[in-house]
């Protein structure tokens, strides 16, 4: 029993950074209607932004955060103003043979510049653990996941339910045609919305960095995650994105307890199968 | 105040508008009749740069706007109560309201207009922090209305706001319409129903097949030659 808690504590904790890599995909397919194909690697293009900054200015990873971050803003706003917004209206391929590219682009650029080795964002915290009741060991770096899991995914809710732009987006998001007729213009929107979803694309590469190890080509797995998390929580749902994640990641790691780690993967996706199965608008999901 | 010159618009190849012309005077209320399909939405919906014309001009206080995109236009006082309401669901009565003065000219009115229009309709002052898709049906119309209100328009466009309700709410939103034509806002009411439509109006413009087959004031128009022309006898 007590060998137990272990996975499932990890579990838990891991599904947080799940969460935030599932919090971008999601609040662009519900408000741009785009399966943005790039978003893995977009993450992971923040992961090498904060190993550049580290290594030029001599940081622990986690205050890359404030380089990383406006720096997604900006390439997402930028990536949605003037490549994404002219390809929407014309199609479901277009958007998606775009984002595919990107994708494709993004891969490649950083094997040229990073070459394919191995990296991750050192820092102590990477190694450190706390013990817990004597028997469970809770690596920090996790416990860090977790805790800004929990801050990003209500500090977006929150932003989306109190501001005015948050109002808008949601709006936009509800009946495009009708939002600009209460002129909103929502290509405008698109940006910004796509510029936010990059900047919980930055927190989670951060993250993933300095809890994993990434290579060029590590976008597409975590892409495979955050469509994860959105299928079991639901789209739309802040709530069921958290949980979409935690149960992903309990899911993952009990998988990896009973089955060997060599099944932590596939144990994720047959929860995943048993929810579409079962209640395939997700378990917060509303049906339209 | 509105001139619509020689409009085409067309859906890919289907041609849904000929040669469109129509005149709004200010302060005036104007009615679009026609069947079901003759093209009275798409006419609107244009006005509203929802659609982009394919030939013709749509003038609004002298200056050409039909290249520009929705946005633009309610910017420019022109808003639109559009078919079927298309109320923001997961938006709440308030915040429904309040979307409706984005643009930057209305937003530093907001107050003011929210403040009228809650005096226009005092049912959504109630229901504020209820979410739009648990109103009732004339409910519902009463927030389209009232958000269409809340860009503080010169002009404002109707799409059969009376569609699906019972007559005696028909009947209180039309004297909605007339208050509202009398603080100075121009009207065009698209409608189906050609009685009430008649009666409301200053003028009329009957539609059929996409092409303005009769016009002129309701008093010289009989009900027989209205009738025929609607159903192109």
């Amino acid at each position: 029993m007590q060998d137990l808690l272990q996975p499932i504590m990890n579990g838990i904790l891991l599904g947080g950074l799940y969460a935030i890599i599932g919090i971008g995909l999601s609040m662009i397919f519900g408000i741009v209607k785009l399966v943005n194909l790039a978003h893995g690697d977009l993450m992971i293009l923040a992961s090498y932004l904060s190993l550049v900054f580290m290594m030029l200015l001599g940081v622990p990873p986690l205050v890359t955060f404030v380089f990383a971050v406006p720096a997604m803003f900006f390439i997402g706003f930028v990536l949605q103003a003037y490549l994404i917004n002219r390809v929407l209206g014309k199609g479901m391929e277009p958007p998606l043979i775009l984002a595919f590219g990107l994708s494709i682009i993004t891969q490649n650029c950083l094997l040229l510049v990073f070459t394919p080795d191995a990296r991750s964002l050192i820092s102590s915290l990477s190694v450190t653990t706390i013990q817990v009741a004597g028997f469970l060991n809770i690596p920090v770096i996790y416990l860090i996941d977790f805790l800004i899991g929990l801050v990003v995914i209500s500090v977006l809710h929150q932003f989306l339910q109190k501001t005015y732009m948050g109002r808008a987006i949601r709006a936009a998001s509800d009946d495009e045609g009708a939002a600009q007729l209460m002129g909103i213009n929502t290509k405008n929107i698109y940006a910004y919305a796509m510029g936010i979803a990059m900047i919980t694309a930055a927190i989670a590469g951060v993250l993933v960095g300095m809890t994993f190890t990434f290579y060029p080509h590590t976008g597409p797995q975590y892409l495979t995650i955050a469509f994860g998390v959105v299928i079991i929580g639901g789209l739309g749902s802040m709530i069921g994105t958290f949980l979409g994640g935690i149960i992903l990641g309990l899911a993952q790691l009990l998988g990896g307890y009973f089955l060997g780690p060599g099944l932590q993967l596939l144990s994720g996706y047959v929860i995943l199968l048993i929810v579409l199965t079962v209640r395939p608008q997700g378990i917060f999901g509303r049906v339209t | 105040m509105l001139k619509v010159r020689n409009l085409d618009v067309h859906y890919g190849d289907f041609q849904a508008l000929w040669d469109i012309s129509i005149e709004v005077g200010k302060g005036k209320v104007v009615s679009i009749i026609g069947a079901n399909g003759s093209g009275k939405s798409t006419l609107l919906n244009t006005i509203a740069g929802l659609l982009k014309p394919s030939h013709g001009v749509i003038e609004f206080r002298g200056e050409s706007i039909h290249k520009l995109g929705p946005h633009e236009m309610v910017a420019r006082g022109i808003s639109l109560v559009p078919e079927g309401r298309r109320l923001f669901p997961s938006l709440t009565v308030f915040e429904n309201l309040i979307i409706g003065s984005y643009a930057p000219r209305s937003r530093k009115k907001r107050d003011l207009a929210l403040g009228k229009v809650y005096e226009l309709f005092p049912i959504l002052k109630e229901r504020a922090s209820q979410m739009s898709d648990t109103l009732s049906g004339g409910e519902q119309q009463m927030l389209a209305i009232a958000r269409a209100l809340m860009s503080d328009p010169s002009l404002i466009l109707f799409d059969e706001i009376s569609l699906g309700l019972a007559p005696l709410i028909i009947k209180n939103i039309y004297q909605t319409v007339r208050e509202i034509n009398q603080q100075g806002i121009t009207v065009v009411l698209v409608e189906q129903d050609v009685k009430r439509s008649l009666k409301a109006a200053n003028m009329a413009y009957i539609i059929l097949e996409g092409k303005v087959v009769l016009q002129g004031e309701p008093s010289t128009l009989s009900e027989k030659t209205v009738r025929e022309a609607y159903f192109g006898l």
